[in-house]
């Protein structure tokens, strides 16, 4: 997903030369074809994220488009008042990349894990929360971000991602991508677990018929996608690679809760404690409730 | 510019301030009289700015880091007409002027502020900008002293100095109290001018309320080519000339009483 969202900037910042790319000191063997391109539309703004928050809400008073990278933590909790008050609260056109979205760097520990951003930063009026679910939506995504005027946080695995999408598919802020039709259970997942739904829907092929949804905006949520599509299934469920409290999961919840539709439900996401040990992203998950045959037969128990 | 018309500007902005706080029966009215001698300088003398046209893009940017001091900032725009000063009457009232000043809520703000060392970065950007742009205008941050403990602010200052935006000015109003004591009680700052310069940045210091000596200083800038600029003017809390008003702590919090707001405008006159 990381080089996906590098080259499709660098094709942008070739056509915009008020895009600035902004890092807190990461991105090294990523960023340097695009620093030789364009060095005025980079800068490294060192290990200071609240500050480079706030110098990127200065210059996009100036008429820049900046982004502001880094870990999804030191990205959105170091600085979320600067996100709140310096780029949200004045509308500012600044676009925020995270990259290490849930267990991306397992092996680093907890520090590293990206798993209360969507949480916090949903709450934030104005803000548009983008987790593409492979390197196709990544690069569309970026498109998009780029387009809208505003915060917008684009939350990316690392690298290494399974392509999902063999042709680009339509993409819209805000609207779910149908994957697979399937008329039992419908499964929306976001980011680094799109992946992960299709091969849950693989696993349960014989039993249930899985309608694979990719829910790649998690704000604003795909109101309409969720009370068109959930009348009819035996059960709904969403699958993300974040805290389930706060995430993709309440967003749904909020809208199945609010429209009265009355169906199986359960949200699949990192649970509320802190995990006692640290490893690679396919065993955090294994260890978290998140790999495709927990969840499988999870789905199994709750609509039997 | 004419020194009688520059304390005169002052003083209705002091006046303001006193109605404000007095209307509101509102807090901070010491720190948003510490720094008016710096803001009517800067609006009255030093600054280009057209009130007619708030946004110009050539105008030089003023990021009021220290907001919740806002009735100064309010008060200098309204005497320079940015906008009718009844609406200054509206302070802190339902539906009107917030206790920390918006971006746009009246023509002039430039930036929403209130929480601590948030401006200078902000600042900073505004100036990098410019410097890519290769456009001179400059960019003026007012800080309070208290909000040099936060770390966001000394972020700012490195980036600055490495950066050698020397378009870039900052102002502390060091009136050398903080929200809950003295400076050199709660976190020293000093020797203040000393890490400023350890960061790459040119340093004048300045009595706050000398209105000639502010003006002679800020009138050459940058201080140095290639440095970005910072004054640390030395203010008194609450500075009206009524001593009982004057440098304490309370000051932070305490509306003017009756008795001092009527002592305080008699004594204006």
């Amino acid at each position: 997903m990381r080089i996906a969202f590098v080259n499709t900037l660098h094709k942008l910042a070739a056509k915009n030369p008020n895009i600035i790319l902004i890092t807190g000191d990461l991105g090294f063997s990523v960023f340097e074809n695009y620093i030789r391109e364009f060095p005025r539309q980079f800068l490294n703004a060192g290990v200071a994220e609240q500050n480079m928050t706030g110098i990127a809400a200065g210059m996009a008073m100036e008429g820049k488009i900046p982004l502001i990278y880094s870990i999804v933590p030191f990205v959105t909790m170091r600085n979320f008042e600067q996100i709140r008050n310096d780029i949200c609260y004045q509308g500012l056109n600044v676009k925020i990349v995270g990259v290490g979205a849930g267990y991306s760097y397992g092996m680093y520990g907890h520090t590293h894990y990206g798993l209360e951003d969507m949480g916090i930063l949903r709450t934030i009026p104005g803000i548009t929360i983008i987790a593409p679910g492979d390197p196709v939506e990544t690069e569309l995504a970026t498109i998009a971000a780029l387009k809208t005027r505003g915060p917008v946080y684009i939350r990316l695995g690392k690298a290494g991602e399974p392509l999902v999408h063999k042709i680009r598919p339509k993409f819209e802020i805000g609207k779910g991508i149908v994957i697979t039709e399937g008329k039992d259970i419908m499964l929306l997942a976001c980011g680094t677990m799109l992946p992960v739904a299709l091969e849950v829907s693989d696993i349960l092929k014989n039993k249930y018929s899985a309608k694979v949804v990719s829910m790649h905006t998690i704000k604003p949520i795909d109101d309409v996608l969720i009370k068109n599509l959930s009348r009819k299934m035996k059960g709904i469920f969403t699958l993300e690679e974040h805290a389930a409290i706060g995430g993709l999961g309440s967003a749904v919840a909020e809208v199945l809760a609010e429209n009265c539709l009355n169906v199986v439900f359960k949200r699949f996401g990192t649970p509320d404690h802190f995990s006692k040990v640290s490893g690679k992203q396919k065993y955090m998950r294994e260890q978290n409730g998140l790999s495709a045959k927990i969840i499988a037969g999870e789905i199994v128990k709750k609509i039997s | 510019m004419n020194k009688h018309k520059l304390l005169k500007s002052a003083n209705n902005v002091r006046k303001s301030i006193m109605d404000m706080a007095y209307t509101a029966q509102s807090a901070h009215a010491g720190g948003s009289l510490s720094c008016v001698d710096i803001l009517t300088v800067l609006y009255f003398s030093i600054m280009k700015i057209n009130p007619q046209k708030p946004l110009d893009p050539t105008r030089d940017r003023l990021i009021f880091s220290k907001a919740h001091d806002c009735k100064a900032l309010y008060a200098v725009l309204a005497e320079k007409s940015f906008f009718n000063s009844e609406k200054l009457n509206t302070y802190e009232m339902d539906g009107g002027l917030p206790g920390h000043s918006t971006r746009n809520i009246v023509p002039g703000i430039e930036a929403s502020a209130g929480s601590l060392g948030h401006g200078l970065s902000i600042a900073t950007g505004i100036a990098y900008a410019k410097k890519l742009d290769k456009k001179s205008q400059k960019v003026f941050a007012i800080l309070s002293d208290g909000e040099c403990d936060e770390g966001s602010t000394w972020e700012a200052i490195l980036f600055a100095g490495h950066h050698k935006l020397d378009n870039l000015i900052a102002i502390v109003d060091y009136n050398k109290l903080q929200a809950y004591g003295r400076i050199s009680e709660v976190l020293e700052l000093e020797p203040f001018a000393d890490k400023w310069k350890a960061f790459g940045w040119e340093v004048r210091e300045v009595d706050g309320h000398n209105i000639d000596g502010i003006e002679s200083i800020l009138i050459n800038l940058p201080f140095r080519k290639g440095k970005p600029s910072v004054l640390l003017a030395h203010t008194i809390k609450g500075y009206l000339g009524v001593k009982k008003y004057v440098d304490q702590v309370s000051s932070q919090y305490k509306p003017p009483t009756e008795e001092e707001y009527e002592k305080v405008l008699g004594g204006m006159k």
